[in-house]
């Protein structure tokens, strides 16, 4: 269990006041000057050796992207722009973050952009977090008000950050769909390349990163690489906020040390298993995007990037999604075909017809009204699905269904034959409406 | 996709920002570089729709596009694309309710029987006004599901029976306390948490570092030790080892076998009962002699501090 003084956000819960005085005594905006001094270089190799991976989802090398960005600024300036429409469902760790602890990331925001050369930041709030938005702008202006940021301020780095919020979009966390959105137009994704990294925001070189991602680097600058990349396992390292919801005693928030075992981790935090370990069935561990992990497979398993891979799912957010016997996994696998049926942009074909397909089909199956056959067919659209379009939505539509088939097929399938057992067949016919 | 239409019935033909709301468009204007300043339009939607009772109508569009010169048909694009643009009446209570996965699991969909049966059908607005609801795609609160947003706030953590009484105080014109209706502070454990109680963390001590750790310069950190592949907790570190050799009588052969034994400390050898003194003594071949030089009272003695007293009376043993 990762001890108290290693713990990062220590405003969590926000059992303390979020505003500037306490953040300071908190260890926030302490060196932030000294930081900014040594310049780009320096502030790269260190995020590179704390082996931090991006907390969005993907968990690209934080450092390794900063990198990205043009070493000059030439007639275009650079921006930086923090993804906060964190919407996956399962997360919500952001939230506490920008409620909680929003001088951390003010502060993360000033130090990523002295490493890529930004003198301008853009956070994009989703639109249902009214007081978190309220919070952070609070925030903001106390920064500016104590000349933290702003032009001409203490630390010696002009910098402008700016709250800007969506208006119930998930598809606005995807990186190139977010910076369309905040040019004010649909977020709908953008062809890749040019990346960000050369044509962001207003054409601008930009980098999308997550408010995890941004709010640990000063903590970690100050604390040094070493100490980060000491927790976890190689290649996963640092500490974590997880968001354990579902079939658990009790769901919470919280940080954590990378490669903490499952069963520790909810143990520890959570009460246990609503109804014990053997009560345990499927564990979607890190967001609604990654397939589930039947019980025997996850319990005594690494919360970290390359476990869970091997496990074929993911660490993603790191939003542990638990279910226990009770749950009807068809009924929950096609409530997230429907979210992601609803959520989809509409541009790319497979995707805005794939998922109302997809979703369709596994309602009938929630009820059993299906063929064996179908099971097949929806493995199939699945896979034609993914990969097949601008975005990765199409790919997050298709990885939930997956898992329920390659894990839990023959309970479609039982369900299937309860459905048809009462029911006069003929072979070959379609099965009659109810 | 969802599908979206306007309501161009109720919309009425004209729409106005209410004067207060002139500094908060300004405001948001002023985020963004002057030839940009289309980033602003959905803040300002959001605005009109504050304006217009909780929905966007058509008029309100037009008036958003002629502030940012935008064509009409980009603000169109742009309100009925966005969920949280609400494009027909809604209750002076909008009820948005989160029905995706992790709510649904901890019983959104009793929440929403509670919906239907107080309210009506979705997007139904209540005879007095004051009430309609919809099923929204995840709020972002999934440790508090089930939740509900009413408005700008979260109501988190909700039972049929808490959402019933919330909906019946807003009816009746009373407040509501927003955030997680059961014993519990925002997103932590139910019940209080574990974490997060060490005082140092804020008392000021995190402030206190005098630099910057791996400066430029100063030789290169070690690199970080390969992390040890995680084990079982380790069992409790055994206390160090006391100098058996100060008993008087114990030297260092006897030593080294006690501490074969596991015998390591005076606390270890003060706890000896008559049988292990017998045992000990089978092993060592003799007999009564651990009685006669009294080494569990030695040890008893070690043990507590009393040195001087222990030299006194038995000598300082073979050191």
């Amino acid at each position: 269990m990762l001890q108290d003084k290693d713990r990062i956000f220590t405003n969590l819960y926000g059992a303390h006041s979020p505003e500037l005085e306490a953040a300071k005594k908190r260890g926030a905006w302490h060196l932030t000057k000294e930081m900014l001094d040594l310049g780009p270089d320096w502030l790269c190799d260190q995020i590179k050796a704390s082996g931090l991976r991006g907390r969005g989802g993907a968990g690209f090398p934080t450092g390794l992207k900063w990198t990205f960005m043009p070493k000059e600024v030439r007639d275009r300036p650079h921006y930086l722009v923090v993804n906060a429409d964190e919407s996956e469902p399962g997360t919500c760790k952001d939230r506490e973050i920008m409620r909680h602890d929003p001088h951390l990331l003010i502060e993360g925001c000033m130090v990523a952009s002295r490493a890529m050369r930004a003198h301008k930041c853009y956070v994009y709030i989703r639109g249902e977090y009214i007081a978190e938005r309220h919070a952070l702008e609070k925030a903001v202006k106390e920064a500016y008000e104590a000349r933290l940021i702003g032009q001409n301020n203490l630390n010696g780095w002009d910098f402008d950050l700016y709250v800007h919020h969506g208006a119930g979009a998930y598809i606005c966390g995807e990186e190139t769909a977010l910076l369309e959105s905040l040019e004010g137009k649909k977020g709908q994704p953008r062809l890749k390349p040019p990346f960000p990294a050369n044509a962001g925001l207003y054409g601008c070189p930009t980098t999308v990163n997550n408010v995890e991602s941004i709010a640990v680097v000063p903590t970690i600058l100050r604390r040094g690489a070493q100490w980060f990349s000491a927790f976890g396992r190689p290649n996963n390292s640092g500490t974590k906020l997880f968001c354990i919801s579902g079939h658990v005693n009790k769901p919470c928030n919280v940080e954590e040390e990378m490669s903490i075992t499952f069963r520790e981790l909810i143990e520890t935090h959570c009460g246990g298993i609503r109804g014990g370990w053997e009560n345990l069935k499927a564990v979607i561990p890190g967001g609604s995007s990654v397939p589930m992990v039947p019980a025997e497979q996850i319990m005594d398993a690494y919360m970290d990037f390359d476990t869970l891979r091997d496990l074929k799912s993911g660490l993603g957010t790191a939003a542990v999604i638990v279910m226990d016997k009770q749950t009807d996994l068809i009924k929950a696998i096609a409530r997230l075909a429907y979210f992601y049926k609803h959520e989809s942009c509409g541009q790319c074909t497979p995707c805005r017809e794939g998922t109302g397909w997809m979703w369709r089909v596994l309602e009938r199956m929630v009820k059993g009204e299906a063929t064996h056959d179908e099971i097949d067919t929806l493995l199939d659209v699945t896979k034609q699905v993914e990969g097949h379009t601008i975005c990765a939505l199409g790919d997050a539509a298709a990885w939930p269904i997956q898992g329920l088939i390659r894990h839990f097929r023959h309970e479609i399938e039982d369900r299937i034959n309860r459905y048809r057992l009462p029911r006069a067949m003929v072979q070959g016919a379609v099965i009659a409406a109810e | 996709m969802a599908l979206r239409r306007f309501d161009l019935d109720a919309g009425g033909s004209s729409f106005a920002f209410k004067p207060e709301t002139e500094e908060k468009i300004a405001f948001w204007r002023g985020k963004y570089p002057a030839d940009k300043q289309r980033s602003a339009v959905i803040p300002l939607l959001w605005l009109a729709q504050k304006d217009n009772n909780g929905w966007l109508s058509e008029p309100a569009m037009r008036e958003v596009a002629d502030r940012l010169e935008m064509p009409y048909i980009r603000v169109y694009e742009v309100a009925t694309f966005y969920t949280m643009f609400r494009l027909q009446p809604v209750g002076k209570f909008h009820v948005q309710l989160c029905g995706t996965t992790p709510c649904q699991l901890r019983g959104a969909e009793d929440l929403k029987e509670v919906c239907t049966k107080e309210i009506g059908k979705p997007m139904h607005v209540t005879d007095d006004q004051r009430l309609s609801w919809e099923e929204v795609e995840c709020l972002g609160a999934c440790v508090n599901a089930p939740m509900v947003q009413i408005n700008d706030d979260y109501f988190e953590d909700l039972t049929p029976e808490t959402l019933s009484g919330i909906l019946s105080r807003l009816r009746n014109g009373a407040d509501a306390k927003s955030g997680p209706q059961v014993a519990r502070v925002n997103s932590a454990p139910e019940g209080g948490t574990s974490v997060l109680t060490d005082p140092a963390l804020y008392d000021g001590s995190k402030s206190r570092l005098a630099e910057l750790p791996n400066l430029p310069g100063a030789a290169a950190p070690p690199p970080a030790p390969p992390p040890a592949p995680k084990v079982e907790p380790e069992a409790p570190k055994p206390p160090p080892a006391d100098d058996l050799k100060r008993i008087n009588g114990i030297g260092p052969k006897f030593e080294q076998m006690l501490l074969d034994m596991g015998v390591r400390t005076f606390a270890q050898i003060a706890g000896w009962s008559q049988e292990t003194v017998v045992s000990i003594e089978a092993k060592f071949g003799f007999k009564d002699r651990i009685d006669r030089e009294k080494w569990v009272a030695q040890a008893r003695m070690l043990a507590e501090g009393r040195i001087d007293e222990h030299d006194l009376i038995f000598g300082r043993g073979k050191d």
